[in-house]
Protein backbone atom coordinates (compact mmCIF):
# COMPACT_ATOMS: atom_id res chain seq x y z
CA UNK A 1 0.00 0.00 0.00
CA UNK A 2 2.87 2.35 0.84
CA UNK A 3 4.16 1.85 -2.69
CA UNK A 4 1.01 3.38 -4.07
CA UNK A 5 1.32 6.45 -1.84
CA UNK A 6 4.84 6.92 -3.16
CA UNK A 7 3.64 6.42 -6.72
CA UNK A 8 0.86 8.92 -6.22
CA UNK A 9 3.30 11.54 -4.95
CA UNK A 10 5.67 10.69 -7.80
CA UNK A 11 2.88 11.04 -10.37
CA UNK A 12 1.74 14.36 -8.94
CA UNK A 13 5.31 15.59 -8.86
CA UNK A 14 6.14 14.84 -12.48
CA UNK A 15 2.78 15.81 -13.92
CA UNK A 16 2.80 19.00 -11.84
CA UNK A 17 6.34 19.68 -12.95
CA UNK A 18 5.36 19.23 -16.59
CA UNK A 19 2.61 21.81 -16.27
CA UNK A 20 4.83 24.22 -14.36
CA UNK A 21 7.76 24.17 -16.76
CA UNK A 22 5.63 24.67 -19.88
CA UNK A 23 7.06 28.19 -20.30
CA UNK A 24 10.62 26.90 -20.71
CA UNK A 25 12.31 25.84 -23.94
CA UNK A 26 11.78 22.19 -24.85
CA UNK A 27 15.38 21.32 -23.94
CA UNK A 28 14.88 22.87 -20.50
CA UNK A 29 11.53 21.11 -20.08
CA UNK A 30 13.04 17.71 -20.86
CA UNK A 31 16.09 18.38 -18.70
CA UNK A 32 13.94 19.37 -15.72
CA UNK A 33 11.54 16.50 -16.20
CA UNK A 34 14.49 14.09 -16.14
CA UNK A 35 16.14 15.89 -13.20
CA UNK A 36 13.02 15.82 -11.08
CA UNK A 37 11.69 12.41 -12.12
CA UNK A 38 14.91 10.47 -11.79
CA UNK A 39 15.87 12.36 -8.64
CA UNK A 40 12.47 11.58 -7.15
CA UNK A 41 12.79 7.97 -8.27
CA UNK A 42 16.11 7.72 -6.45
CA UNK A 43 14.73 9.37 -3.30
CA UNK A 44 11.49 7.38 -3.21
CA UNK A 45 13.12 4.03 -3.88
CA UNK A 46 15.67 4.69 -1.11
CA UNK A 47 12.99 5.79 1.36
CA UNK A 48 10.78 2.86 0.42
CA UNK A 49 13.66 0.40 0.82
CA UNK A 50 14.41 1.69 4.34
CA UNK A 51 10.84 2.16 5.58
CA UNK A 52 9.42 -1.09 4.24
CA UNK A 53 12.35 -3.24 5.38
CA UNK A 54 12.61 -1.66 8.82
CA UNK A 55 9.05 -2.70 9.57
CA UNK A 56 9.35 -6.36 8.56
CA UNK A 57 10.77 -7.93 11.72
CA UNK A 58 9.07 -5.69 14.34
CA UNK A 59 5.71 -6.16 12.60
CA UNK A 60 6.10 -9.93 12.40
CA UNK A 61 7.01 -9.98 16.07
CA UNK A 62 4.13 -7.73 17.04
CA UNK A 63 1.67 -9.83 15.03
CA UNK A 64 3.39 -12.99 16.32
CA UNK A 65 3.58 -14.25 12.74
CA UNK A 66 7.28 -14.88 13.14
CA UNK A 67 6.66 -17.44 15.91
CA UNK A 68 4.19 -19.35 13.75
CA UNK A 69 6.65 -19.45 10.88
CA UNK A 70 9.76 -20.30 12.87
CA UNK A 71 7.94 -22.94 14.92
CA UNK A 72 7.87 -24.96 11.70
CA UNK A 73 11.07 -26.41 10.24
CA UNK A 74 11.90 -23.16 8.46
CA UNK A 75 15.55 -22.13 8.84
CA UNK A 76 15.95 -18.53 9.99
CA UNK A 77 18.11 -17.78 6.96
CA UNK A 78 15.23 -18.88 4.69
CA UNK A 79 12.87 -16.61 6.57
CA UNK A 80 15.22 -13.66 6.08
CA UNK A 81 15.83 -14.59 2.45
CA UNK A 82 12.07 -14.58 1.87
CA UNK A 83 11.87 -11.11 3.39
CA UNK A 84 14.76 -9.84 1.24
CA UNK A 85 13.33 -11.29 -1.96
CA UNK A 86 9.96 -9.78 -1.08
CA UNK A 87 11.37 -6.30 -0.64
CA UNK A 88 13.46 -6.62 -3.80
CA UNK A 89 10.34 -7.55 -5.76
CA UNK A 90 8.49 -4.64 -4.21
CA UNK A 91 11.31 -2.26 -5.15
CA UNK A 92 11.42 -3.66 -8.70
CA UNK A 93 7.70 -3.12 -9.07
CA UNK A 94 7.86 0.41 -7.67
CA UNK A 95 10.79 1.38 -9.90
CA UNK A 96 9.18 -0.20 -12.96
CA UNK A 97 5.95 1.70 -12.34
CA UNK A 98 7.79 4.97 -11.74
CA UNK A 99 9.88 4.38 -14.88
CA UNK A 100 6.74 3.65 -16.88
CA UNK A 101 5.09 6.81 -15.65
CA UNK A 102 8.19 8.90 -16.28
CA UNK A 103 8.62 7.53 -19.80
CA UNK A 104 4.94 8.06 -20.57
CA UNK A 105 5.11 11.74 -19.50
CA UNK A 106 8.37 12.19 -21.41
CA UNK A 107 6.82 10.59 -24.49
CA UNK A 108 3.72 12.81 -24.33
CA UNK A 109 5.89 15.89 -23.96
CA UNK A 110 8.07 14.78 -26.85
CA UNK A 111 5.02 14.21 -29.07
CA UNK A 112 3.74 17.68 -28.19
CA UNK A 113 7.05 19.31 -29.10
CA UNK A 114 7.37 17.22 -32.28
CA UNK A 115 3.94 18.25 -33.55
CA UNK A 116 4.68 21.90 -32.69
CA UNK A 117 7.98 21.66 -34.57
CA UNK A 118 6.28 20.07 -37.59
CA UNK A 119 3.69 22.85 -37.64
CA UNK A 120 6.33 25.58 -37.29
CA UNK A 121 8.54 24.19 -40.05
CA UNK A 122 5.74 23.14 -42.39
CA UNK A 123 6.97 25.43 -45.18
CA UNK A 124 10.68 24.63 -44.72
CA UNK A 125 12.92 22.11 -46.41
CA UNK A 126 12.61 18.42 -45.47
CA UNK A 127 16.27 18.42 -44.32
CA UNK A 128 15.62 21.33 -41.98
CA UNK A 129 12.56 19.62 -40.57
CA UNK A 130 14.39 16.32 -40.14
CA UNK A 131 17.27 18.07 -38.33
CA UNK A 132 14.84 19.87 -36.00
CA UNK A 133 12.94 16.66 -35.24
CA UNK A 134 16.19 14.86 -34.59
CA UNK A 135 17.21 17.59 -32.16
CA UNK A 136 13.96 17.14 -30.24
CA UNK A 137 14.36 13.36 -30.17
CA UNK A 138 17.96 13.65 -28.99
CA UNK A 139 16.88 15.84 -26.07
CA UNK A 140 14.34 13.28 -24.83
CA UNK A 141 15.17 9.58 -24.82
CA UNK A 142 18.66 8.45 -24.14
CA UNK A 143 19.77 4.84 -23.83
CA UNK A 144 21.93 5.81 -20.83
CA UNK A 145 18.76 6.26 -18.81
CA UNK A 146 18.50 2.45 -18.63
CA UNK A 147 21.77 1.84 -16.70
CA UNK A 148 20.96 4.95 -14.63
CA UNK A 149 17.66 3.43 -13.52
CA UNK A 150 19.26 0.00 -12.99
CA UNK A 151 21.74 1.62 -10.62
CA UNK A 152 18.88 3.33 -8.75
CA UNK A 153 17.46 -0.15 -8.15
CA UNK A 154 20.87 -1.49 -7.06
CA UNK A 155 21.24 1.30 -4.53
CA UNK A 156 17.74 0.67 -3.18
CA UNK A 157 18.49 -3.08 -2.95
CA UNK A 158 21.67 -2.32 -1.02
CA UNK A 159 19.75 -0.08 1.39
CA UNK A 160 17.10 -2.78 1.84
CA UNK A 161 19.73 -5.41 2.70
CA UNK A 162 21.48 -2.96 5.03
CA UNK A 163 18.21 -2.14 6.79
CA UNK A 164 17.42 -5.84 7.11
CA UNK A 165 20.81 -6.33 8.76
CA UNK A 166 20.19 -3.42 11.17
CA UNK A 167 16.73 -4.70 12.02
CA UNK A 168 18.12 -8.06 13.17
CA UNK A 169 19.61 -6.45 16.27
CA UNK A 170 17.59 -3.24 16.58
CA UNK A 171 15.08 -2.92 19.38
CA UNK A 172 12.48 -1.05 17.32
CA UNK A 173 11.58 -0.07 13.77
CA UNK A 174 12.23 3.58 14.60
CA UNK A 175 15.77 2.82 15.72
CA UNK A 176 16.38 0.86 12.50
CA UNK A 177 15.05 3.73 10.38
CA UNK A 178 17.18 6.30 12.16
CA UNK A 179 20.28 4.13 11.90
CA UNK A 180 19.67 3.45 8.21
CA UNK A 181 19.09 7.16 7.52
CA UNK A 182 22.32 8.05 9.33
CA UNK A 183 24.23 5.42 7.36
CA UNK A 184 22.63 6.76 4.19
CA UNK A 185 24.15 10.19 4.77
CA UNK A 186 27.49 8.86 6.02
CA UNK A 187 27.62 6.46 3.07
CA UNK A 188 27.62 9.42 0.70
CA UNK A 189 30.77 10.67 2.39
CA UNK A 190 32.49 7.29 2.50
CA UNK A 191 34.38 7.99 -0.73
CA UNK A 192 35.94 11.10 0.82
CA UNK A 193 36.97 9.14 3.93
CA UNK A 194 38.39 6.34 1.76
CA UNK A 195 40.46 8.76 -0.32
CA UNK A 196 41.73 10.36 2.88
CA UNK A 197 42.64 6.96 4.33
CA UNK A 198 44.31 5.66 1.20
CA UNK A 199 46.29 8.88 0.70
CA UNK A 200 47.97 8.10 4.07
CA UNK A 201 47.86 11.67 5.34
CA UNK A 202 49.74 12.60 8.46
CA UNK A 203 46.89 13.28 10.91
CA UNK A 204 46.08 12.55 14.55
CA UNK A 205 45.49 8.88 15.45
CA UNK A 206 41.87 9.45 16.42
CA UNK A 207 41.18 11.10 13.10
CA UNK A 208 42.78 8.15 11.30
CA UNK A 209 40.61 5.73 13.33
CA UNK A 210 37.47 7.73 12.56
CA UNK A 211 38.22 7.90 8.86
CA UNK A 212 39.14 4.20 8.87
CA UNK A 213 35.84 3.22 10.48
CA UNK A 214 33.85 5.27 7.96
CA UNK A 215 35.85 3.90 5.02
CA UNK A 216 35.69 0.26 6.09
CA UNK A 217 32.30 -0.16 7.73
CA UNK A 218 30.05 2.07 5.62
CA UNK A 219 29.07 1.47 1.99
CA UNK A 220 30.16 3.90 -0.72
CA UNK A 221 26.78 5.23 -1.78
CA UNK A 222 28.28 7.87 -4.08
CA UNK A 223 29.32 4.99 -6.33
CA UNK A 224 25.61 4.47 -7.05
CA UNK A 225 24.82 8.08 -7.98
CA UNK A 226 25.02 7.66 -11.73
CA UNK A 227 21.76 9.25 -12.49
CA UNK A 228 22.79 12.90 -11.95
CA UNK A 229 25.45 12.57 -14.62
CA UNK A 230 23.34 10.35 -16.88
CA UNK A 231 20.72 13.10 -17.03
CA UNK A 232 23.44 15.52 -18.08
CA UNK A 233 24.17 13.27 -21.05
CA UNK A 234 27.23 11.39 -19.82
CA UNK A 235 27.51 7.93 -21.38
CA UNK A 236 27.88 5.02 -18.96
CA UNK A 237 30.81 2.75 -19.90
CA UNK A 238 29.67 -0.89 -19.76
CA UNK A 239 32.64 -1.95 -17.58
CA UNK A 240 31.84 0.72 -15.01
CA UNK A 241 28.17 -0.23 -15.08
CA UNK A 242 28.86 -3.94 -14.58
CA UNK A 243 31.42 -3.31 -11.84
CA UNK A 244 29.01 -1.01 -10.00
CA UNK A 245 26.27 -3.65 -10.24
CA UNK A 246 28.78 -6.20 -8.93
CA UNK A 247 29.69 -3.93 -5.99
CA UNK A 248 26.01 -3.48 -5.19
CA UNK A 249 25.44 -7.23 -5.44
CA UNK A 250 28.36 -7.91 -3.10
CA UNK A 251 27.02 -5.44 -0.54
CA UNK A 252 23.56 -7.04 -0.71
CA UNK A 253 25.05 -10.53 -0.23
CA UNK A 254 27.31 -9.46 2.64
CA UNK A 255 24.58 -7.55 4.49
CA UNK A 256 22.23 -10.49 4.05
CA UNK A 257 24.76 -13.01 5.38
CA UNK A 258 25.57 -10.78 8.35
CA UNK A 259 21.85 -10.37 9.02
CA UNK A 260 21.51 -14.16 8.98
CA UNK A 261 24.48 -14.48 11.36
CA UNK A 262 23.01 -12.05 13.90
CA UNK A 263 19.43 -13.26 13.50
CA UNK A 264 20.40 -16.92 14.03
CA UNK A 265 21.50 -16.07 17.58
CA UNK A 266 18.69 -13.69 18.42
CA UNK A 267 16.31 -14.67 21.20
CA UNK A 268 12.74 -14.29 20.04
CA UNK B 1 24.26 -12.13 20.88
CA UNK B 2 26.86 -9.42 21.62
CA UNK B 3 29.55 -11.72 20.30
CA UNK B 4 27.63 -12.23 17.06
CA UNK B 5 27.08 -8.48 16.63
CA UNK B 6 30.77 -7.79 17.23
CA UNK B 7 31.69 -10.54 14.81
CA UNK B 8 29.27 -9.08 12.24
CA UNK B 9 30.81 -5.61 12.51
CA UNK B 10 34.30 -7.16 12.31
CA UNK B 11 33.34 -9.10 9.19
CA UNK B 12 31.82 -5.95 7.71
CA UNK B 13 35.09 -4.07 8.29
CA UNK B 14 37.03 -7.00 6.78
CA UNK B 15 34.77 -6.88 3.71
CA UNK B 16 35.32 -3.12 3.53
CA UNK B 17 39.09 -3.59 3.73
CA UNK B 18 39.05 -6.34 1.09
CA UNK B 19 37.01 -4.26 -1.35
CA UNK B 20 38.79 -0.95 -0.66
CA UNK B 21 41.11 -1.20 -3.70
CA UNK B 22 38.15 -2.24 -5.89
CA UNK B 23 36.10 0.70 -4.64
CA UNK B 24 39.02 3.07 -5.24
CA UNK B 25 39.46 1.70 -8.77
CA UNK B 26 35.76 2.07 -9.43
CA UNK B 27 35.86 5.70 -8.26
CA UNK B 28 38.85 6.35 -10.53
CA UNK B 29 37.05 4.74 -13.49
CA UNK B 30 33.96 6.83 -12.76
CA UNK B 31 36.04 10.02 -12.70
CA UNK B 32 37.76 9.02 -15.93
CA UNK B 33 34.32 8.55 -17.50
CA UNK B 34 33.40 12.08 -16.31
CA UNK B 35 31.15 10.93 -13.49
CA UNK B 36 31.29 12.43 -10.02
CA UNK B 37 32.90 15.65 -11.28
CA UNK B 38 30.92 17.97 -9.02
CA UNK B 39 33.04 19.81 -6.48
CA UNK B 40 31.06 19.88 -3.25
CA UNK B 41 33.07 22.46 -1.35
CA UNK B 42 32.51 25.24 1.16
CA UNK B 43 31.85 27.78 -1.60
CA UNK B 44 28.88 25.75 -2.79
CA UNK B 45 27.78 25.17 0.81
CA UNK B 46 27.56 28.96 1.31
CA UNK B 47 25.54 29.43 -1.85
CA UNK B 48 22.94 26.71 -1.43
CA UNK B 49 22.61 26.63 2.34
CA UNK B 50 22.90 23.74 4.73
CA UNK B 51 19.83 21.83 3.56
CA UNK B 52 20.73 22.24 -0.07
CA UNK B 53 24.27 21.10 0.60
CA UNK B 54 22.98 18.08 2.49
CA UNK B 55 20.70 17.26 -0.44
CA UNK B 56 23.61 17.62 -2.88
CA UNK B 57 25.77 15.39 -0.69
CA UNK B 58 23.02 12.80 -0.52
CA UNK B 59 22.76 12.32 -4.23
CA UNK B 60 19.98 14.76 -5.07
CA UNK B 61 22.06 17.14 -7.12
CA UNK B 62 19.91 17.03 -10.23
CA UNK B 63 16.54 17.87 -8.61
CA UNK B 64 18.25 20.64 -6.65
CA UNK B 65 19.78 22.00 -9.87
CA UNK B 66 16.35 21.90 -11.55
CA UNK B 67 14.77 23.74 -8.64
CA UNK B 68 17.45 26.46 -8.72
CA UNK B 69 17.09 26.71 -12.50
CA UNK B 70 13.39 27.48 -12.07
CA UNK B 71 14.38 30.11 -9.49
CA UNK B 72 16.84 31.58 -12.00
CA UNK B 73 14.03 31.73 -14.55
CA UNK B 74 11.93 33.70 -12.07
CA UNK B 75 14.89 36.03 -11.59
CA UNK B 76 15.04 36.46 -15.36
CA UNK B 77 11.37 37.41 -15.49
CA UNK B 78 12.11 40.02 -12.82
CA UNK B 79 15.28 41.06 -14.74
CA UNK B 80 17.44 40.47 -11.67
CA UNK B 81 20.63 39.83 -13.62
CA UNK B 82 23.00 39.66 -10.66
CA UNK B 83 20.84 37.10 -8.87
CA UNK B 84 20.58 35.13 -12.07
CA UNK B 85 24.33 35.00 -12.46
CA UNK B 86 24.69 33.72 -8.89
CA UNK B 87 22.05 31.05 -9.40
CA UNK B 88 23.61 29.99 -12.70
CA UNK B 89 26.93 29.61 -10.94
CA UNK B 90 25.33 27.31 -8.40
CA UNK B 91 23.40 25.28 -10.96
CA UNK B 92 26.46 24.75 -13.13
CA UNK B 93 28.48 23.75 -10.06
CA UNK B 94 25.83 21.18 -9.16
CA UNK B 95 25.51 19.81 -12.69
CA UNK B 96 28.82 20.58 -14.43
CA UNK B 97 28.19 17.95 -17.09
CA UNK B 98 24.94 19.46 -18.27
CA UNK B 99 25.68 21.32 -21.52
CA UNK B 100 22.25 22.96 -21.44
CA UNK B 101 22.90 24.80 -18.16
CA UNK B 102 26.26 26.22 -19.28
CA UNK B 103 24.89 27.17 -22.68
CA UNK B 104 21.76 28.87 -21.35
CA UNK B 105 23.66 30.64 -18.57
CA UNK B 106 26.10 32.05 -21.11
CA UNK B 107 23.29 33.06 -23.45
CA UNK B 108 21.36 34.87 -20.71
CA UNK B 109 24.46 36.78 -19.63
CA UNK B 110 26.01 37.63 -23.00
CA UNK B 111 22.79 38.29 -24.91
CA UNK B 112 19.96 39.21 -22.55
CA UNK B 113 21.76 40.81 -19.61
CA UNK B 114 24.20 42.68 -21.86
CA UNK B 115 21.37 44.19 -23.93
CA UNK B 116 19.51 45.13 -20.75
CA UNK B 117 22.68 46.80 -19.42
CA UNK B 118 23.05 48.79 -22.64
CA UNK B 119 19.42 49.92 -22.47
CA UNK B 120 19.51 50.70 -18.77
CA UNK B 121 17.65 54.00 -18.43
CA UNK B 122 18.86 54.47 -14.87
CA UNK B 123 22.42 54.79 -16.11
CA UNK B 124 22.90 58.08 -17.96
CA UNK B 125 26.56 57.51 -18.75
CA UNK B 126 27.01 55.65 -22.01
CA UNK B 127 30.56 54.73 -21.05
CA UNK B 128 29.31 52.98 -17.93
CA UNK B 129 26.56 51.24 -19.89
CA UNK B 130 29.12 49.97 -22.38
CA UNK B 131 31.32 48.83 -19.52
CA UNK B 132 28.41 46.92 -17.95
CA UNK B 133 27.61 45.39 -21.31
CA UNK B 134 31.21 44.20 -21.70
CA UNK B 135 31.12 42.74 -18.22
CA UNK B 136 28.09 40.64 -19.16
CA UNK B 137 29.84 39.50 -22.34
CA UNK B 138 32.74 38.43 -20.15
CA UNK B 139 30.40 36.60 -17.80
CA UNK B 140 28.89 34.72 -20.72
CA UNK B 141 32.33 33.87 -22.03
CA UNK B 142 33.40 32.73 -18.57
CA UNK B 143 30.43 30.33 -18.39
CA UNK B 144 31.33 28.87 -21.76
CA UNK B 145 35.02 28.52 -20.95
CA UNK B 146 34.30 26.86 -17.60
CA UNK B 147 31.72 24.67 -19.32
CA UNK B 148 34.35 23.59 -21.84
CA UNK B 149 36.80 22.77 -19.06
CA UNK B 150 34.12 20.53 -17.52
CA UNK B 151 33.02 19.05 -20.85
CA UNK B 152 36.08 18.88 -23.07
CA UNK B 153 34.63 15.83 -24.83
CA UNK B 154 31.61 17.60 -26.36
CA UNK B 155 31.47 20.07 -29.24
CA UNK B 156 28.42 22.16 -28.29
CA UNK B 157 30.11 24.67 -25.99
CA UNK B 158 33.01 25.23 -28.39
CA UNK B 159 30.37 26.07 -31.00
CA UNK B 160 28.64 28.52 -28.65
CA UNK B 161 31.98 30.09 -27.73
CA UNK B 162 32.66 30.60 -31.43
CA UNK B 163 29.27 32.28 -31.87
CA UNK B 164 29.88 34.52 -28.84
CA UNK B 165 33.35 35.55 -30.01
CA UNK B 166 32.02 36.23 -33.50
CA UNK B 167 28.86 38.13 -32.59
CA UNK B 168 29.75 39.91 -29.37
CA UNK B 169 33.53 40.39 -29.44
CA UNK B 170 34.08 40.38 -33.20
CA UNK B 171 37.13 38.28 -32.40
CA UNK B 172 37.18 36.35 -35.65
CA UNK B 173 40.49 34.63 -34.96
CA UNK B 174 39.19 33.31 -31.63
CA UNK B 175 35.89 32.32 -33.23
CA UNK B 176 37.76 30.45 -35.99
CA UNK B 177 39.75 28.51 -33.40
CA UNK B 178 36.58 27.63 -31.45
CA UNK B 179 34.65 26.51 -34.56
CA UNK B 180 37.63 24.53 -35.77
CA UNK B 181 37.92 22.79 -32.42
CA UNK B 182 34.17 22.03 -32.41
CA UNK B 183 34.40 20.63 -35.94
CA UNK B 184 36.97 18.05 -34.83
CA UNK B 185 34.38 16.08 -32.84
CA UNK B 186 32.96 13.06 -34.65
CA UNK B 187 29.34 14.04 -33.91
CA UNK B 188 29.80 17.72 -34.85
CA UNK B 189 27.44 19.20 -37.45
CA UNK B 190 28.76 19.42 -41.01
CA UNK B 191 28.50 23.22 -41.11
CA UNK B 192 31.19 23.77 -38.48
CA UNK B 193 34.23 23.56 -40.80
CA UNK B 194 32.52 26.14 -43.03
CA UNK B 195 31.99 28.41 -40.04
CA UNK B 196 35.65 28.01 -39.14
CA UNK B 197 36.61 28.90 -42.70
CA UNK B 198 34.43 32.04 -42.77
CA UNK B 199 35.97 33.27 -39.53
CA UNK B 200 39.50 32.45 -40.66
CA UNK B 201 38.85 34.49 -43.78
CA UNK B 202 38.30 37.51 -41.53
CA UNK B 203 41.30 36.76 -39.31
CA UNK B 204 44.38 38.75 -40.38
CA UNK B 205 47.20 36.44 -41.43
CA UNK B 206 45.03 33.34 -41.84
CA UNK B 207 43.50 34.19 -45.22
CA UNK B 208 45.53 31.60 -47.12
CA UNK B 209 44.61 28.91 -44.58
CA UNK B 210 40.95 29.95 -44.83
CA UNK B 211 41.06 29.73 -48.59
CA UNK B 212 42.62 26.25 -48.52
CA UNK B 213 40.03 25.06 -46.01
CA UNK B 214 37.04 26.48 -47.85
CA UNK B 215 38.32 25.22 -51.18
CA UNK B 216 38.78 21.73 -49.77
CA UNK B 217 35.18 21.84 -48.52
CA UNK B 218 34.01 23.08 -51.90
CA UNK B 219 35.79 20.21 -53.61
CA UNK B 220 34.06 17.72 -51.29
CA UNK B 221 30.86 18.18 -53.25
CA UNK B 222 27.46 19.78 -53.37
CA UNK B 223 26.69 19.60 -49.66
CA UNK B 224 29.24 22.35 -48.92
CA UNK B 225 28.66 24.46 -52.04
CA UNK B 226 26.43 26.97 -50.36
CA UNK B 227 26.14 30.53 -51.67
CA UNK B 228 28.01 31.99 -48.69
CA UNK B 229 30.91 29.62 -49.15
CA UNK B 230 31.13 30.27 -52.88
CA UNK B 231 30.98 34.04 -52.33
CA UNK B 232 33.69 33.96 -49.68
CA UNK B 233 35.84 31.78 -51.92
CA UNK B 234 35.49 34.25 -54.77
CA UNK B 235 36.40 37.13 -52.49
CA UNK B 236 39.42 35.23 -51.22
CA UNK B 237 40.52 34.39 -54.77
CA UNK B 238 40.52 38.07 -55.60
CA UNK B 239 42.23 39.04 -52.37
CA UNK B 240 44.92 36.36 -52.64
CA UNK B 241 45.24 36.85 -56.38
CA UNK B 242 44.67 33.19 -57.18
CA UNK B 243 45.43 32.38 -60.85
CA UNK B 244 42.28 31.95 -62.94
CA UNK B 245 43.03 28.32 -63.73
CA UNK B 246 43.04 27.44 -60.04
CA UNK B 247 39.82 29.25 -59.14
CA UNK B 248 36.59 27.46 -58.32
CA UNK B 249 33.79 27.41 -60.84
CA UNK B 250 32.25 30.90 -60.95
CA UNK B 251 28.91 29.43 -62.01
CA UNK B 252 28.34 28.25 -58.43
CA UNK B 253 28.15 31.76 -56.99
CA UNK B 254 24.90 33.05 -55.55
CA UNK B 255 23.34 35.11 -52.82
CA UNK B 256 24.56 34.60 -49.25
CA UNK B 257 22.56 31.96 -47.42
CA UNK B 258 20.61 33.53 -44.56
CA UNK B 259 20.49 30.28 -42.60
CA UNK B 260 24.23 30.00 -42.18
CA UNK B 261 24.16 31.48 -38.69
CA UNK B 262 22.89 29.39 -35.77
Amino acid sequence: MKVFYFLLIFALLIIGNSAFVAKFSFQEQFQMLKDISLGAMSVFSSILAILATANFLPKDMEDRTIYTILAKPVPRISYLLGKLIGILLLLSLAILLMTGLFLAVLWFQEQGVLSETRAQLAGGSPEELAAALQEVAAATFNINLVPGIAIIFTKAALLAALTLFLSTFASSALFTILMAAAIYFIGHLQATAREYLMAGMDVDWWMRVLVGVVALVFPDLQAFNFVDDVIAGVAVPSVLFIETLALGGMYVAVYFLLAALVFSGREL
Amino acid sequence: MILRRTLAVGLLAAFGAATLPFQARLAAEAKAANFRSTELNLGLRERIGQMGFLAALSGFRSPLAAFLWIEAHSAWEATEWGRMAGLFNTVTTLQPRSILYWDMAAWHMAWNASVAAMQDEKQPSEALRIRAQRQYFDLGRDFLERGIRNNPDRYQLYLQLGVLLRDKYEDFCGAAAAFLKASEFPDAPAYLPRFAGYMMAKCPGREREAYELLKSLYLQGEKHRLPTLVNVLHEMEKKLDIPAAQRVDSQDSGAPAPDEHP
